[in-house]
């Protein structure tokens, strides 16, 4: 088939991405967005299938792939969506590597022999872009699984040792770049590999957000970086969009906890020296009450605000609230959720989790939709958040987390909150909003607290 | 100025279009669905797939096509389980009236 015809089938399947990516303004049009993404990617590999050989090869590869991709997809707990959107990242790090590897192995297959100069700096970008993403995210897999623990890992000069590798990697490339040979491109590749490791290890386990998104983007650049070298302009936009995607969505995420990127990449928070500080917290008086307090408040307001963190999905709680909202709405009362863009542990979690329990998502809101309504509201329901709504953020200007955007929950008539202790946050900070004379804790395993009062709202 | 386009020209224009375009479209996503758009945009970075298809494709068996078939393994998973995982979000996403 003709180059053209070819390059023209890209151009549909390109833009048939695009408005997969468009459909997801809204969770009306997502769906049939998605579909646009499936028919764009079916033209692509059909498209590419016809100027190949080894035909039975490839569609065998493809069958085994495409086979676990699809028990992994219907298997994962939505819980565990930030490790299974590591673990594909890093796929698609090592694709690039062996692709790149492959290319220089035999350029005749591409059309791109002899290697110019440019072609070399192509490769060695996509490359190392492509190792540094795979293990990266393999670190990053093993952090958000549990399997490495989240703390982060620190060692003195790390970030000097992390730049010198950086430089040789950048000379072995150069040395490759003139030698055209396997040597300085194996050992530039050997260095990225450990780069990954080494930049993703001292990061935190409350910054994977902001790490996940990071690598999400890097596997785009890496299969744009790919494509500048094969001249495959199919690769460069695609690869382009997902590239921009992480980007943005990095940004928002570190705007969220009001850090710069590169604070969050140098590390060094969530967990070790706030866990220290924790000891010292004063103790103050708090209000507190059981399920039935909170039923009876609940029942009898007009409007309630439920804020949720992630402490909601880790106690299993999320369709235990569903069904008291639900009662509550029966009873009149009008109940809306209140999302903080940090909420889960990617970006976006909390909304899938909440989706999943049946909760309509025209009843959920962001932070940015809902904070000026609390000011009217009777109840604030807070369920296993914490930082998210440490008034602190707005008022104490010596607050580690000062200026960091939070739910205004403390502007609510009675806020109640959910907990199974005193203790603190991912920020290792005392909560002011705990002891406001308007607050109520109530103490326990949030799934048992929220049945708890369902059965309370029956009577 | 010589009269044929070095084709690193053309794929930086390219480039910078698809950036601009990314930029503003996913701009547009609402916060909501920042999950299933990861999720999707890992299917997409499948796209991988074409290029470890070109490096399978020579007929002659070498390590140049074994390292593209491998890559074309790994990126079928990405391809397939992206876009089906975003499929099972989506639908997930209802309004009230149930």
């Amino acid at each position: 088939m003709s180059a053209n015809f070819v390059a023209l089938a890209y151009l549909i399947a390109a833009v048939l991405f695009i408005l997969a990516l468009k459909g997801l303004s809204s969770p009306v049009s997502a769906r049939r967005g998605n579909m646009f993404g499936i028919i764009g990617m079916t033209i692509a590999v059909l498209t590419t299938l016809t100027i190949t050989q080894n035909l039975i090869y490839i569609a065998l590869a493809i069958i085994v792939g495409g086979a676990i991709g699809a028990v992994v997809a219907r298997r994962i707990q939505m819980t565990a969506m930030p490790e299974l959107v590591a673990a594909m990242h890093s796929l698609v790090g090592l694709a690039a590597v062996l692709v790149a590897m492959s290319a220089f192995y035999n350029p005749v297959a591409y059309g791109i022999s002899p290697l110019h100069a440019s072609n070399l700096i192509e490769l060695f970008i996509g490359t190392f872009v492509g190792a540094i993403t795979f293990t990266g995210s393999i670190i990053a897999f093993g952090k958000l699984s549990g399997k490495l623990g989240s703390k982060p890992l620190h060692f003195a000069g790390q970030h000097w040792f992390n730049l010198f590798l950086g430089i040789v990697m950048i000379a072995f490339g150069i040395m490759f770049i003139f030698t055209q040979s396997w040597v300085p491109f194996l050992i530039m590749i050997a260095l990225a590999l450990s780069l990954g490791v080494l930049l993703i290890l001292p990061i935190g386990g409350a910054d994977m957000p902001v790490v996940v998104s990071m690598l999400n983007s890097y596997s785009g650049w890496a299969a744009a970086g790919i494509g500048f070298t094969l001249n495959n302009n199919m690769l460069i936009i695609a690869g382009s969009l997902v590239g921009s995607s992480g980007a943005i969505l990095s940004y928002i995420m570190c705007k969220a906890m009001n850090r710069s990127f590169f604070n969050v990449i140098l590390g060094g928070f969530g967990g070790g020296e706030g866990a220290v500080e924790a000891g010292k917290v004063e103790q103050r008086p708090v209000r507190s009450g059981s399920a039935d307090d909170a039923a009876f408040l609940m029942g009898n307001a007009n409007s309630v605000i439920i804020v949720p963190g992630y402490g909601l999905a880790v106690a299993r709680a999320q369709h235990a609230i569903n069904e008291m909202a639900d009662h509550l709405i029966k009873n009149g009362v009008k109940v809306r959720y209140a999302i903080h863009p940090v909420a889960g542990r990617m970006p976006g979690h909390m909304n899938v989790l909440l989706a999943e329990a049946e909760v309509p998502y025209d009843q959920v809101f962001e932070m940015d939709e809902i904070n000026n309504e609390f000011a009217d509201t009777d109840v604030v329901l807070v369920i296993g958040a914490n930082d998210v709504v440490n008034p602190a953020a707005k008022t104490d200007p010596n607050s580690p987390i000062y200026g960091m955007p939070i739910i205004e929950a403390h502007k609510a008539r009675t806020v109640m909150v959910v907990k199974r202790s005193m203790a603190v946050g991912y920020a290792g900070l005392d909560n002011d909003l705990f002891y406001l004379d308007k607050t109520m804790m109530v103490f326990g395993d949030a799934k048992k607290v929220v049945e708890d009062i369902i059965k309370a709202l029956q009577h | 100025m010589s009269s044929a386009i070095d084709p690193v020209i053309i794929n930086l224009t390219v480039f910078v279009l698809a950036v601009v375009v990314g930029y503003h479209v996913v701009w547009n996503v609402t916060p909501a669905l920042h999950t299933p758009l990861m999720a999707v945009t890992n299917a997409i970075s499948g796209i991988i797939i074409v290029g470890a298809m070109l490096a399978a494709g020579p007929e002659q068996l070498d390590a140049g096509t074994v390292m593209g078939l491998i890559a074309v393994m790994l990126a079928a998973i990405n391809v397939f389980g992206g876009f089906l995982v975003t499929q099972r979000m989506l639908s997930m996403f209802k309004k009230k009236n149930k």
